[in-house]
């Protein structure tokens, strides 16, 4: 009994950790490739979209920030941010390859 | 999600405690530091005349630099501030600042970091790399930010919070201030949270500028133009710069807040005025561009894109130097509240868990550890500042060094809190810290009238509001933590009985 507890607190305590690893490091890494994007796509030409990027970027870290701790599913959590991380590089690198910078 | 609010909030708090009071300060920061230059009487500048006796007097004493400012710190600023760049010729150790008067004349006052230098710990810290100082601020910001949303998201009953306050109920009190001040300043306080990120957007997250630009300063240089003077061509004399500031308000309907001259003296001058970002709610400045020795207009800069108009606004609602007399105090009160929201919930983690001990008189360490320094931060941050107004007075005015004395008598007298708080036993700590702080509040106006002659009564006959204003500031604070001190002794009055009757209870 005692020890199922513990086996639940250490399983609860991990979930934590992970939580915490998606909604602080893993929302940073995400919401910079997620601004690099919008920095790509808005209009106004690239001064504007870089300025408007960078604005909406802490919108969008507290929102992920609370998504990870509000959906059910730890392992799901990081398989979608993992995977909306890959493909948003994927598609900034190729946005930069073709349209260079400044 | 309750416990993410309970343990972020305890360890930023502290530091989100530090950053609304320091920040809630920068509101009246000119006044702030008129006050800490009493030398420096209340002195108008009288626009294009007073920019035009400034560049005379950059002419006779820095003719050849390579760049003059000349900067109006705000409408309610004394004077002119004026900066240079020294040719190559100068000494290594010229002066490159000083302070004029409406008719170019130079001021000199104590060497102070005024009230600059609480507007800068509100996001720089003290002692440490500013650029390190910039992330833990940061990262309290986005941890609000999130504690703010999540709390709204969770709240169940936020309409009844608005109404809610039950004073004198121990631990049910304190979560009803700490709501009523989260809830009833809410929108105050997520603004501020937002356009504070906002105002170091680029230090945060630089990747939106990276995503364009594989050359930085190419952003900057499209986005908020600052040229760099040219190569220089030959002499040729400076055309005067009243008519130019005296154009550029007539064009723009509002006051110039700066003029940087480049390359004055020579044919590739330039003259830049700047519209004063206390005329607009826009924190970024318009600007003309005139050559130097024509005098006239060669380029114009007015920020009009859609982002960088939101940007600019966001900086300025945060930094509120729009705002006239009535929504000044407005955004006081509004820090004080987002102090109080942040104090009240770091009293409320004690609180609370006191009531859960096992043994109410033998707390443990950790439990202790936090109380203590509660009282370090809580406390100890406005005995400081108070400790920073008086030694503004108390130092001797030749002293070397002298504002980095004054701010290190803060950190000292900030720092002798924690101690006081680590030896003592709490309830006593809260009792004497707060005393010494009314104390030491009530005596800025008493050493202010006893080492100057703009004692509260004479600046008060004199009509010398800031002075005078300054100076009742300080016996509000001292009277505040002086109910603050009446508070904790009636309590503990009132709980040592009770404590004593438990005592003697059969167990």
């Amino acid at each position: 009994m005692a020890k199922a507890a513990e086996k639940l607190r250490g399983a609860n305590r991990r979930d934590v950790m992970l939580r915490i690893l998606a909604a602080v490091p893993l929302n940073y890494a995400l919401t910079a490739l997620l601004t690099v994007w919008l920095a790509r796509i808005l209009p106004g030409g690239p001064a504007q979209a870089s300025v408007g990027a960078t604005l909406m970027s802490f919108a969008i870290f507290a929102l992920i920030a609370m998504l990870c701790f509000a959906v059910r599913s730890t392992a799901k959590l990081w398989l979608v941010m993992v995977g909306a991380g890959a493909a948003l590089a994927l598609a900034d690198w190729l946005l930069i390859l073709w349209g260079g910078r400044l | 999600m309750a416990w993410l609010h309970t343990w972020t909030g305890l360890v930023l708090g502290w530091l989100l405690y530090a950053i609304f009071v320091t920040g809630t300060s920068a509101y009246f920061q000119e006044e702030t530091t008129q006050w800490m230059t009493p030398e420096i009487g209340s002195i108008a500048v009288d626009s294009d005349k007073s920019y035009a006796a400034a560049a005379d007097w950059l002419a006779r004493k820095a003719p050849g630099a390579t760049e003059w400012s000349i900067y109006r710190a705000g409408q309610r600023a004394p004077g002119l501030q004026l900066y240079w760049a020294n040719g190559p010729d100068a000494p290594a150790d010229a002066p490159t600042e000083a302070r004029l008067d409406r008719q170019g004349r130079e001021v000199t006052a104590r060497d102070t970091r005024g009230g600059y230098f609480l507007y800068r710990f509100h996001y720089d810290l003290h002692y440490i790399n500013w650029y390190w100082a910039r992330w833990l601020v940061g990262i309290a910001a986005i941890a609000m930010l999130v504690a703010i949303l999540s709390g709204i998201v969770t709240h169940k009953k936020i309409i009844a919070d608005y109404f809610m306050l039950r004073l004198g109920k121990g631990q049910r009190s304190w979560l009803d201030v700490h709501n009523a001040s989260s809830v009833l300043f809410l929108p105050f306080i997520l603004m501020i949270t937002y356009t504070g990120l906002v105002s170091l957007a680029t230090h945060y997250m630089p990747w939106g500028i990276a995503a364009n630009y594989a050359d930085t300063d190419k952003f900057y240089a499209a986005a908020f133009p600052y040229p760099d003077p040219p190569e220089k061509s030959g002499p040729a004399p400076l055309a005067p710069i009243g008519p130019m500031v005296a154009a550029a308000e007539h064009q723009w309907g509002t006051a110039a807040g700066g003029v940087r001259i480049l390359n004055p003296g020579d044919r590739s001058a330039q003259v830049i005025v700047s519209s004063g970002v206390d005329n607009s709610l826009s924190a970024r400045p318009r600007s003309l561009t005139f050559d130097g020795v024509t005098g006239r207009v060669v380029g114009r800069h007015d920020p009009s894109g859609a982002a960088t108009t939101t940007e600019g606004v966001m900086i300025g609602l945060h930094a509120g130097r729009y705002a006239r007399p009535v929504l000044r105090w407005l955004y006081l009160l509004s820090g004080l509240a987002g102090c109080v929201m942040v104090a009240s919930g770091l009293i409320l983690w004690t609180v609370k868990r006191r009531t859960r001990l096992a043994d109410p008189d033998k707390p443990h360490f950790g439990f202790r550890l936090v109380e203590k320094l509660n009282i370090g931060a809580i406390v100890g941050l406005p005995l400081g500042i108070a400790v920073y107004f008086l030694a503004n007075r108390l130092l001797p005015v030749a002293l070397a060094g002298r504002a980095d004395h004054e701010i290190d008598s803060l950190f000292l007298a900030w720092l002798a809190v924690f101690v006081w708080a680590a030896v003592r036993p709490p309830q006593r700590a809260w009792a004497e810290t707060t005393a010494a702080t009314a104390a030491l509040f009530a005596a800025v106006p008493v050493v202010n009238a006893l080492t100057t002659d703009r004692g509260l009564f004479a600046s008060l006959a004199a009509g010398e509001w800031i002075f005078a204003g300054f100076d009742l500031a300080m016996l509000v604070l001292a009277a505040g933590f002086w109910a603050a001190h009446r508070r904790i002794v009636r309590r503990a009055a009132e709980e040592t009985p009770r404590r004593r009757r438990r005592d003697a209870a059969p167990a």
